[in-house]
């Protein structure tokens, strides 16, 4: 009895998360995608003609079992790169996503060579 | 030499910054979609307005040139390039598809009784759905294709007589 009730549980939670993710996942898409007719809105914040329809159809391609990447590619692919807020690495944007890790670096090695300089001292 | 360096990389920084600010203010930021422009269109499944039947890739195949017209009867601008429409329907080498979006049927109908039916085929699309993979994001928009299906281009607005005078052009060379 107490078998069962501990597998009537693992199921139970499982598809409680597997719930969540599927709603989390969706929310997450609409709000990296910009509403192209709006001033500074996510399709997920807007209501407006636009932002509804891609709301339908990245839902209908959850749906048919697409990737989140797939479904980035296929609107970036009619929208351009300018319909997500954090577009994806390629040659032309490479920079602008290491320049935080080599700022982050070089500023590690500053403070390192200080604080042993300091430490010479 | 420690503090040498300090000063270059500190040059260096605003130098990049200045950089970056000069390229991303004298970019243009009025989207659209003219990067469409070359590309071709693939996965056409549009619902056609009267018929059981579906518009797909080779009913566009037939024509030499096709103009993809998205339009509703809500649409005020689409009341202003509709004689222009209606005019361009004359063109013997041009074929116009209408796409009804996101519309009421008899409203539609309706609209093309009051100010004439200049489309050879019309379809409809009535959540929206199918536009998005034509890259719409308003109406009215139009998409001239040839007859490999590839995008010539893409009016973004109501069509104007500049732009009747292209059509014209293209499709009669």
């Amino acid at each position: 009895m107490k078998t069962k009730v501990i597998i009537f549980f693992i199921i139970l939670n499982f598809n409680v998360v597997n719930a969540i993710t599927f709603s989390v996942d969706s929310n997450k898409i609409l709000k990296n995608l910009r509403c192209l007719i709006c001033q500074g809105q996510s399709v997920a914040d807007s209501n407006s003609e636009f932002a509804q329809t891609i709301k339908i159809v990245v839902r209908d391609q959850i749906n048919d079992g697409k990737s989140e990447k797939e479904i980035y590619d296929f609107l970036i692919e009619k929208y351009g790169e300018w319909i997500v807020y954090k577009p994806p690495l390629n040659k032309v944007n490479f920079l602008l996503w290491l320049l935080p890790y080599l700022v982050f670096i070089t500023g590690g090695v500053i403070i390192f060579l200080r604080f042993k300089k300091r430490n010479n001292r | 030499m420690q503090k040498k360096i300090i000063k270059l990389s500190i040059i260096l920084l605003i130098i990049f910054i200045i950089g970056v600010f000069f390229i991303g203010l004298n970019k243009n930021s009025i989207y659209d979609t003219k990067n469409l422009v070359g590309q071709k269109i693939t996965k056409i499944k549009l619902e056609h307005f009267s018929d059981n039947r579906i518009i797909t890739e080779e009913d566009l195949r037939k024509n030499n040139f096709t103009l993809i017209n998205f339009w509703a009867s809500w649409c005020g601008p689409c009341r202003v390039e509709h004689p222009i429409l209606l005019k361009l329907n004359e063109e013997k080498n041009l074929e116009l598809l209408g796409v009804n979006f996101k519309d009421k049927k008899n409203n539609a109908l309706e609209f093309l009784k009051d100010l004439g039916d200049p489309y050879d085929d019309l379809a409809r699309d009535e959540l929206g759905k199918h536009s998005i993979n034509f890259g719409i994001y308003g109406i009215p928009e139009s998409i001239l294709i040839n007859k490999d299906l590839v995008i010539i281009k893409k009016f973004i607005g109501p069509i104007s007589k500049n732009d009747y005078n292209y059509i014209k052009n293209i499709i009669r060379q």
